[in-house]
């Protein structure tokens, strides 16, 4: 299986950084600790026989549920998934890399968590990490330019949070 | 670009005036929708390039996490609203993907025939508003009038003209209605020796080529470098497509088709004798070439959707059942591209096993990518030139947007 011999180089290159992987789900997974992500990114792009060289998509997924009668039933902490699709153009390979983080750094409600970029590893990442700040909340540390892409630049809150609530009016406009 | 720069006759422009800031769009018509482009002019010479984007914007993500994914399906149809077929078969195949269904052979078979029939409708609105982007308008009446007996065979098999929600996790919402191979491979014949037309109107056309040839030469590396995909991709002559070479959920619609990457490698297209010549200005990765390949790519199509229908109307059993409208997902998360029109569109699911409902929706689109490289291309170039870059990357605003 491909995705072991990823696991075992990264585990090799990088030992503790590679926090954990799921290589039985549908998509096999490796968990890398944030310091890392873009130690680990470069290696990939640049290892002669991984050549990562594609980032397809970067997504955020919200694990919290803003239900308390159903937050007592999901069998998960509060936590944000940073999750990398990378593919390699030459070996038609594809690999899933995610970074942990919290919902919020310090658990302080409104402090963006923070994760370095990689535009400097791939372009792609320019706009994509723009419309994860937009969206999903995470501050990419070093990005050159991180501002909202989708929603207007004095839009407030990150639509894509779990406990996002849609502004009662925007410049005189109902929201809801 | 410097290939630009370095001609001689930019010289007489080297007169160093104030710099300017001129705003294009978000109404400009040559912007494909709601796309503002904002303009650091130095004279005629454009420095800096910033595209404005979100007007289309409508959270289609935040939607997805509230419904199944066949209530869905509408949203898709939505994004890329010139290749709605194409955005369907995306998220079914990610649906089918986390369920782990398997489609039988005529279901797979039927997907191709509307996949590629809207492939070619989409290229076409390309090749036509490419023509009025570069200021022509015949090749748009040209284009539409063809486009519409594509629009008029999905109308009668799925009642829908733009948005069509016809493919669906688990097949599609029917099967195609009786006669309708006939009327399709009548209007393959009709259609075939039209395209003649198009490549007299544009594609040999000196005009033509002096607007697009050397003109926003993307290079592959910087072409991979921004996720560029699709005729982009290709353009730039890298050989990677997703029907040869994506997941085999997706690559084994097209088993054992005989079809070509469209894509020059050592200074050819593949079949090239049966199309005109590469001119000796165009140079890999510009705007000319980025046209050819879309236009080579409906030469294909048709091909394509030819031998699937001959697979189709000889092929046993169903053409598969679609989902419940509440079928209950299973915990897990998949990720799945494919080739649509205009570049590689993905779409990502994450279930936590508790429901019908997915915990998160995600699209990857194509073009969010491809006009990311829009103020690489720009630098340098005349004002004139922008719309003929930005055309010829093929943007939909409401796939960019979501």
């Amino acid at each position: 299986m491909a995705a072991q011999v990823f696991l075992d180089r990264l585990q090799a290159r990088f030992k503790t950084a590679i926090t954990g992987a799921h290589l039985d789900a549908i998509d096999p997974w490796i968990e890398v600790t944030p310091q890392s992500l873009v130690d680990v990114c470069t290696y990939l792009r640049d290892e002669p026989d991984l050549q990562f060289n594609f980032l397809n998509c970067i997504s955020v997924v919200d694990y919290f549920e803003p239900d308390p009668k159903k937050a007592a039933k999901v069998d998960f902490q509060p936590h944000l998934e940073v999750v990398y699709h990378l593919g390699s153009i030459k070996y038609k390979t594809s690999i899933v890399i995610k970074v942990l983080l919290p919902r919020w750094k310090n658990d302080v409600p409104g402090n963006l968590p923070e994760v370095p970029t990689v535009s400097g590893v791939w372009s792609t990442a320019n706009w994509h990490e723009r419309e994860v700040f937009d969206l999903s909340g995470v501050r990419f540390t070093g990005h050159p330019d991180l501002r909202r892409i989708l929603c207007p630049e004095d839009w407030e809150g990150h639509p894509l949070r779990k406990d996002y609530e849609m502004p009662l009016e925007y410049h005189g406009i109902r929201g809801r | 670009m410097p290939a630009v720069l370095e001609d001689q006759r930019i010289i007489e422009f080297d007169v160093r005036t104030d710099e300017m800031l001129v705003n294009m769009g978000p109404q400009h018509p040559s912007t494909h929708g709601v796309l503002r482009l904002v303009l650091r002019t130095d004279g005629e010479i454009v420095s800096e390039t910033e595209p404005h984007i979100g007007y289309l914007h409508r959270c289609a993500e935040k939607i997805g996490e509230n419904l199944t994914p066949r209530q869905w399906i509408p949203y898709t149809d939505r994004m890329d609203y010139l290749a709605g077929m194409n955005m369907n078969l995306g998220w079914s195949l990610v649906v089918e993907k986390l369920l782990g269904r398997n489609l039988p052979e005529k279901a797979r078979h039927l997907r191709v025939i509307i996949a590629e029939l809207n492939r070619i409708a989409s290229h076409l609105v390309g090749m036509g508003a490419y023509g009025l982007d570069l200021g022509t308008f015949s090749p748009f009446l040209y284009a539409f009038r063809e486009r519409e007996k594509i629009l008029d065979l999905f109308e009668e098999a799925c009642g829908a003209r733009l948005t069509y929600s016809y493919l669906t996790p688990g097949g599609a919402t029917a099967d195609l209605p009786p006669g309708w191979l006939q009327k399709c491979e009548a209007f393959l014949g009709q259609f075939e020796p039209v395209i003649n037309e198009y490549h007299a109107l544009l594609t040999t056309n000196a005009i033509f080529i002096k607007r697009t040839a050397n003109i926003g030469v993307l290079t592959p590396e910087m072409a991979i470098d921004y996720g560029c995909t699709g005729p982009v991709l290709r353009g730039s002559g890298v050989d990677f497509d997703l029907r040869r070479d994506g997941e085999e959920r997706y690559t084994e619609m097209y088993d054992g088709y005989a079809f070509e990457i469209i894509v020059q490698v050592n200074g050819h297209y593949p079949k090239d004798h049966d199309y005109p010549a590469v001119p000796r200005e165009a140079v890999v990765g510009d705007c000319w070439h980025r046209f050819y390949v879309r236009m080579l790519e409906v030469m294909q199509s048709i091909d394509l959707v030819r031998q699937a229908m001959d697979r189709y109307s000889v092929a046993k059993g169903s053409w598969g059942e679609p989902i419940k409208l509440t079928e209950k997902l299973p915990k897990g998360e998949a990720y799945l591209e494919t080739e649509a029109p205009r570049g590689q569109m993905g779409f990502y699911i994450v279930s936590l096993g508790n429901g019908a409902i997915p915990w998160r929706a995600r699209a990857r689109s194509s073009c969010f990518c491809n006009l990311s490289v829009t103020h690489e291309l720009c630098r340098g170039c005349l004002i004139a030139d922008v719309p003929a870059i930005v055309g010829s990357l093929d943007i939909v605003m409401g796939e960019i947007d979501r």
